[in-house]
C-alpha cells in the first residue's frame, strides 16, 4: 500500500491520518482502518433506479446489483470485522422495504457474521427493516465519530458522508471531475458509493466551514487508481 | 430566369381570383410561372415541392394556395362554430416565422382578405397560446417543437379540424436533423386526422429532390412522390477570392492577415454581411474589425449565444439599414431577408458548396441581379477549398448530405406524446409512423421495443411493470398511467439538446455578491467555463471579460483588458468538409494546370511539394513518413473531413500499437491526419513488419471500432442526447441547477451501468446509430477505405514535406485527446507534491 509519495505508478489505495488514526482510502470509495479492522462505506443509495422509475424515469434497474457487486469485492479484499454504512444506504424508505428478494439475500450474505452498523441518513431515516446489523444515529469510537451529515464547524475526528464530495482539476485546458474523499486531516467526508450517485464540488457552498482550507486535500477516485490532490489545485 | 415546366398531366389551369390578379396588376407585377403552376397543382388536390433560388418569390408562391382558398371561403355566420386552423406554416427558425408574417401582411392587407395570421413560438406568452387554442387564427406560423406540443394535447383533433395546408419553409434544412424526424411524425399524425391534407414544401436547390418529395407525402405506397415545381437559374453570383499580398498562413482559422482588405471592402459597400463558421471566429473577427475601424463604421455582431434582446436590436438595425457590416454565424443562414445587403464576405472556407450558395443568397435579394461575394480563406488548404467551392457554385453542384433514417429516440418521444393526446392502438400508430418517410423502413419489432421502452424502460429485467408510464388497457389501447406523465412530456418536448449553458452576467470587479445585478450578456457553454479560473479573461459579445466566478447558474464577469483573452469554444458549429468539395480539392491538387487559378504563393507551395515528395492523384491516398526530433511521423491525406479523420486516427493508432510501432498520439484536421510514435514506421513498412494495405483495411470498421467506441467520450455525449430526447432523463430547466449535482443522475452514470449490464438495450442501439452517422462519420470513412483500396501511395522522406506543414502545426494546439483524463489526474497528483500533502495530513 503506497502512501503520499509522488509516485509515478498509480496507487489503488492511499494511507491518510485522521485525528491520529491511520486509515486507507481505497480507489473504489471505501475507507478502512487496519488497527480496528473497520471498513466504512457511505451513501450506497440502494434501489435508486427503482425510486426514479416510480416517478416516471425508467433508469436501468441494475444499479443495486452493481453496487452490491462492488461492495462485495471491497469486503472480500479487506475482510473487516466491523462495517459502518454511513447513511443513505437506501435511496428511500420504500426501497428499503421493497428491495427485490435476490438483492436482499445477497446483502444478508455480505453482512454475514460481521459487526455491521447502519447509520441513519436523510434518505432513509428509518432503519432497514429485517436486515441484520445495528442501527444508530452516530457512533463514537476512540476519538472518531461516525455520522451521516457533517456537523457544523470544526469537528475533529468526524467521518461523515451525505455531501457526495467531488473534485475538479484543470490541466492543459481540460477539466477532469471525479468523486473524492475530502479531508483536512481532522475530518473526512466520504465519497458516495452507489452506482448512480453524482457528486458535488468540495469548493461549493455546502462545504463552507467544514475544512481548514489550507490543509484540504482531495483523494480523487480515478478509473485506474486514487489520486491525492492538494486543495490549492482544485477548481 | 428560366422556369422549367413539367407537363401538367391532367391538371387544369390555375384559378386566380379577381382580387389577386388586380393586386398583381396594381403593383405592376405578373404572377410568376412557378407561382401559378404551384397553385394549379394544389388546386388539383396535389401536394408539391417548390425548388427555387432566393429572391424567386418563394414565400408568396407557398401561400397563394392558402390565400386564394381562404378568399373563396364563405363568411362564418354569426353563432356558427369557430373554425380551426386552415394553414400551418412551419419554419426552422423562430425569427423566420416572425419575418414571414411581416411579408404576408402586405398582400393580405392590400387585398383586404378576410385572413387572420399569428405566430406561435417558444416566446409566445401563455395567455396568447391559451387564446389561440380557443380562437385559432386561419394561418398559424410556428416551429416543429410547438407543433409537437399541439398534436400531443387532448384537443388536437378539434384544433386541426379545418386544416387544409401545411407549408414547410426551408424544407432542405428541416429534414436533415432529428427535428425533421419529429416533424415528419407530426405530419403523419396530421394526415391521419385530415386525410385530404395537402403539403407544400419550399426548398433551396438540393442534390436529391426526390428525398424531399417523398417526405411530403405518405409512404403507404412504395416510394410515393409529391409533385415538383422547379425554378432554376437566377443571375450567377459574382464571387471572388480575396486577393492579398500578405502571406496566407499555413494553418489556423482566424484569417487575421486579411483584416485590412476586408475592412476596405466594407467601406466600399453599403451593407456587408460577414459569415464565419463558428461563434469563436465571429468574436475574433468582430474584435479585429473594430481595431481596424478608424472610420467608426457601425459594425455589429450576431450569433446564437448572445442575449436575445441584443440579437433583436441588431436585426432591427439591419432592417432599417443603419448598419454597415454584420458579423454572423449560421443563425442568419436561413432565408431571412432583411436590409439592403450588397456584399457577402465569407471568412474561412465554406466547407460545402450548398452552404456557400445559401449564404451568398443573402446578398441582393432581387433574383435577376447577381449577388456579390468575397471568399476569405484562412489558410492555404482553404485557398484550394474556396477555389473548388467557387467553381462548384458556378457549376451549380450540390452537396447536401443524404438523409438518414428516423432516429429511435425521437420516435420514443413521439410515442409518449401520442399517448398524451389520446389512448392509442399500437397497430394504428405503427401504420401512421411508417407512413412518414424517415420511418418508412421501420420494422414492427423495433417499433414494439420502443413502445416497451416508453412504458417501462424496455429492460430485459422486467422489474418496472408496476411503475409503467403507459399501459395497455383491456380495450387494447395504450394510455398514460397518470396526468403527471403528460406534464413531464410537455416540459421535455423537442430534439434540440444544447450543451449546458450558463448566463453571463456583468458585475463590478471583485468577488462578493453585493455587486450582483448587472446586465446579462448572453450564454456560454459550461464546458468552456470549467477551464477558466478566477481572473482569466475571455472574448464575448465583442468585449474582453474577466472571469469572476460561478454563482448558481450564472457566470459572473467584469470588464477586462489585455491582449491574450481566450476565445470560448462551442460544441458543434464546426462543419466538416463536404465529400464533394473534398473530391474537388483532391482533383485540383492532382492537376498542375488548375494551379493557375490559385494565388502564386499557394501554387508555389504545391510545386515544391511535387519536387520534394509526391502529389497524389485524385483517387489516391498519399502517405508520407519522416523522422523529426526524437519521433517518427506518418502523415495521411484523405481529405475526408475532420470527423472521419478523427475516427480514422483513433483506429489507426490502435492498429499501430498492436503492430508494435508505439504510436504516441495523433492529430486530425479536415485534410490530413498525422500520427507520431517512437518506432521508425518507414523502416517497418520497408521490411514488411507493417503493411499500409492491412492497416487501412475496411475491417477496421468492425471489432476495432466497436472496442474503441464503447469507451469513448464521444459515445457518452451521444448517449446523453438520446437519453434526453427519448425521455429517459429530464432536461435541465433554468433554476433547477441550484438543486445540486449530487441529486441528479448524470447520463454518464446511466451509460456506464447500461453498458455493463445491457449493452443491447434499444437506447444503446439508437446511440450507436447516431454516433456512426454524426460524430464518427463512419459511412464516409467506409467509403474512403473502399476508394483507396490498392491506391495507397507511400513516400518515405528524410524530412517534413511542404504538404505536411499545416497538419504538423496543429500538433500541440489540440486539447489532449480522448481518454487522457487519468494521465492528467496522475500529473496533478504528482504536482501536488509531497510537501503540500504532508502539510495537509498533519492533524
Amino acid at each position: 500500500m503506497n502512501s503520499l509519495a509522488p509516485a509515478t505508478g498509480t496507487s489503488t489505495a492511499l494511507t491518510v491520518r485522521i485525528a491520529g488514526h491511520e486509515a486507507v482510502c481505497d480507489w473504489r470509495g471505501v475507507l478502512f482502518f487496519p488497527q480496528m479492522s473497520l471498513m466504512v462505506v457511505s451513501d450506497l443509495h440502494l434501489e435508486k433506479g427503482a425510486a426514479y422509475a416510480r416517478r416516471g424515469r425508467m433508469l436501468p434497474p441494475y444499479d443495486t446489483a452493481a453496487t452490491l457487486k462492488r461492495l462485495a469485492t471491497t469486503l472480500a479484499d479487506y475482510d473487516p470485522e466491523i462495517v459502518i454504512s454511513l447513511g443513505d444506504s437506501f435511496h428511500d424508505d420504500h426501497g428499503a422495504a421493497h428491495m427485490p428478494g435476490p438483492f436482499r439475500t445477497r446483502l444478508v450474505e455480505l453482512i454475514g457474521a460481521r459487526d455491521w452498523h447502519w447509520i441513519a441518513g436523510n434518505h432513509d431515516p428509518a432503519p432497514p427493516p429485517d436486515l441484520p446489523g445495528h442501527c444508530a444515529q452516530e457512533i463514537a469510537i476512540d476519538g472518531l465519530i461516525f455520522r451521516h451529515e457533517p456537523a457544523k464547524g470544526n469537528a475533529r475526528g468526524e467521518i461523515a458522508g451525505h455531501l457526495h464530495p467531488g473534485a475538479r482539476i484543470v490541466r492543459r485546458g481540460r477539466s477532469v471531475r471525479r468523486a473524492c474523499f475530502a479531508s483536512d486531516g481532522s475530518r473526512l467526508i466520504m465519497p458516495a458509493f452507489g452506482s448512480l450517485t453524482g457528486s458535488l464540488n468540495v469548493l461549493d457552498r455546502p462545504f463552507d466551514g467544514l475544512f481548514a482550507r489550507e490543509r484540504l486535500a482531495a483523494y480523487m477516485l480515478g478509473r485506474q487508481g486514487i489520486y491525492a490532490i492538494a486543495g490549492s489545485m482544485l477548481r | 430566369m428560366e422556369h422549367r415546366t413539367h407537363p401538367i398531366d391532367g391538371i387544369a389551369a390555375p384559378f386566380l381570383p379577381a382580387p389577386f390578379s388586380a393586386w398583381f396588376a396594381t403593383r405592376g407585377w405578373q404572377p410568376r410561372a412557378h407561382q401559378l403552376e404551384l397553385l394549379a397543382r394544389t388546386q388539383a388536390g396535389r401536394s408539391a415541392l417548390l425548388i427555387a433560388p432566393t429572391g424567386a418569390g418563394k414565400t408568396l408562391a407557398g401561400f397563394l394556395p392558402t390565400l386564394t382558398d381562404l378568399a373563396a371561403r364563405p363568411k362564418r355566420k354569426p353563432g356558427a362554430a369557430r373554425r380551426g386552423v386552415h394553414t400551418l406554416y412551419i419554419s426552422p427558425l423562430k425569427a423566420l416565422a416572425v419575418d414571414i408574417q411581416r411579408n404576408l401582411n402586405m398582400p393580405v392587407a392590400e387585398m383586404e382578405l378576410p385572413v387572420t395570421m399569428e405566430t406561435r413560438t417558444g416566446d409566445t406568452p401563455t395567455h396568447k397560446r391559451q387564446r389561440q387554442k380557443h380562437a385559432p387564427p386561419d394561418i398559424l406560423l410556428t416551429t416543429p417543437e410547438q407543433l409537437a406540443l399541439l398534436i400531443a394535447s387532448p384537443d388536437a383533433d378539434r384544433f386541426f379540424s379545418d386544416l387544409r395546408f401545411v407549408v414547410f419553409d426551408e424544407l432542405h434544412s428541416l429534414v436533415i436533423s432529428k427535428r425533421g424526424h419529429l416533424l415528419s411524425l407530426a405530419l403523419a399524425r396530421l394526415r391521419r386526422m385530415r386525410p385530404e391534407l395537402q403539403t407544400i414544401g419550399l426548398s433551396a436547390t438540393v442534390a436529391e429532390p426526390d428525398e424531399l418529395r417523398r417526405w411530403l407525402v405518405p409512404q403507404d405506397t412504395a416510394r410515393a412522390l409529391s409533385d415538383i415545381v422547379t425554378v432554376s437559374g437566377g443571375a450567377k453570383p459574382h464571387i471572388t477570392i480575396l486577393e492579398t499580398e500578405e502571406r496566407v498562413p499555413w494553418a489556423g482559422h482566424s484569417a487575421l492577415y486579411a483584416i485590412p482588405k476586408v475592412y476596405e471592402a466594407i467601406r466600399a459597400h453599403r451593407t456587408t454581411l460577414l459569415f464565419v463558421n463558428t461563434r469563436s471566429q465571429a468574436e475574433l473577427l468582430f474584435r479585429e474589425l473594430w481595431r481596424a475601424n478608424d472610420d467608426n463604421l457601425p459594425i455589429a455582431l450576431h450569433h446564437g449565444s448572445l442575449d436575445v434582446g441584443q440579437r433583436r436590436k441588431v436585426e432591427k438595425a439591419m432592417e432599417t439599414n443603419s448598419l454597415r457590416a454584420i458579423v454572423a454565424t449560421s443563425t442568419l443562414d436561413l432565408g431571412i431577408d432583411w436590409g439592403d445587403v450588397d456584399l457577402v464576405v465569407h471568412v474561412g472556407a465554406p466547407k460545402g458548396a450548398s452552404r456557400l450558395a445559401q449564404r451568398i443568397g443573402r446578398s441582393n435579394h432581387r433574383m435577376d441581379e447577381p449577388s456579390r461575394a468575397i471568399l476569405v480563406p484562412a489558410n492555404r488548404f482553404e485557398v484550394m477549398e474556396c477555389r473548388a467551392a467557387l467553381e462548384a457554385n458556378y457549376l451549380g453542384a450540390q452537396d447536401t448530405p443524404p438523409l438518414v433514417e428516423g432516429a429511435l429516440d425521437v420516435l420514443a418521444q413521439h410515442v409518449l406524446g401520442s399517448a398524451c393526446a389520446a389512448p392509442f392502438d399500437a397497430d394504428v400508430l405503427y401504420g401512421e409512423v411508417a407512413s412518414a418517410a424517415p420511418y418508412a423502413a421501420l420494422d414492427r419489432t423495433t417499433f414494439d421495443r420502443i413502445v416497451d421502452f416508453v412504458a417501462t424502460g424496455g429492460y430485459a429485467l422486467k422489474t418496472y411493470e408496476r411503475y409503467a408510464r403507459i399501459r395497455k388497457t383491456k380495450d387494447g389501447l395504450w394510455r398514460i398511467a397518470n396526468p403527471r406523465i403528460a406534464q413531464q412530456y410537455r416540459l421535455n418536448v423537442g430534439t434540440i439538446v444544447e450543451s449546458p449553458m450558463l448566463n453571463i452576467r456583468m458585475v463590478r470587479r471583485g468577488r462578493g455578491n453585493a455587486s450582483r445585478g448587472g446586465p446579462v450578456l448572453g450564454k456560454v457553454e459550461e464546458y468552456f467555463l470549467e477551464t477558466l479560473t478566477h481572473g482569466d479573461t475571455f472574448l464575448f459579445s465583442g468585449r474582453v471579460l474577466r472571469f469572476e466566478g460561478i454563482r448558481e447558474n450564472e457566470c459572473l464577469v467584469s470588464a477586462g483588458g489585455g491582449e491574450d483573452a481566450k476565445v470560448p469554444y462551442y460544441a458543434g458549429g464546426k462543419f466538416p468538409l463536404s465529400t464533394y468539395l473534398a473530391s474537388e480539392v483532391r482533383a485540383m491538387l492532382a492537376d498542375p494546370k488548375r494551379w493557375k487559378a490559385l494565388p502564386e504563393q499557394v501554387a508555389e507551395w504545391l510545386s515544391i511539394q511535387r519536387d520534394k515528395s509526391i502529389l497524389p492523384r485524385r483517387e489516391d491516398l498519399l502517405v508520407e513518413t519522416f523522422p523529426r526530433g526524437e519521433r517518427f511521423y506518418m502523415v495521411l491525406y484523405p481529405f475526408e473531413g475532420r470527423l472521419a479523420h478523427q475516427t480514422l486516427g483513433m483506429l489507426l493508432t490502435r492498429r499501430l500499437e498492436r503492430a508494435g510501432a508505439h504510436p504516441l498520439g495523433f492529430v486530425a484536421n479536415d485534410y490530413a491526419i498525422a500520427v507520431w510514435g517512437l518506432n521508425d514506421m518507414a523502416a517497418m513498412l520497408k521490411d514488411g513488419r507493417l503493411s499500409l494495405a492491412a492497416l487501412m483495411d475496411e475491417d477496421m470498421l468492425g471489432d476495432d471500432l466497436e472496442a474503441w467506441i464503447a469507451d469513448s467520450w464521444l459515445l457518452k455525449r451521444t448517449f446523453r442526447n438520446c437519453a434526453l430526447i427519448s425521455g429517459l432523463v429530464e432536461k435541465r430547466h433554468p433554476g433547477q441547477e441550484k438543486t445540486g449535482r449530487q441529486v441528479t443522475v448524470s447520463a454518464d452514470l446511466i451509460y456506464d451501468v447500461l453498458r455493463a449490464h445491457e449493452p443491447d438495450h434499444i437506447l444503446m442501439q439508437a446511440t450507436w446509430a447516431d454516433a456512426a452517422q454524426g460524430l464518427l462519420d463512419v459511412r464516409r470513412l467506409g467509403e474512403m477505405l473502399s476508394r483507396i483500396r490498392g491506391r495507397i501511395v507511400h513516400k518515405s522522406l528524410s524530412r517534413i514535406s511542404p504538404l505536411a506543414v499545416p497538419i504538423m502545426l496543429e500538433i500541440g494546439k489540440e486539447a489532449v485527446a480522448g481518454d487522457a483524463n487519468e494521465a492528467l489526474l496522475g500529473e496533478a497528483s504528482r504536482l501536488s507534491g509531497e510537501e503540500l500533502m504532508q502539510e495537509a495530513l498533519e492533524a
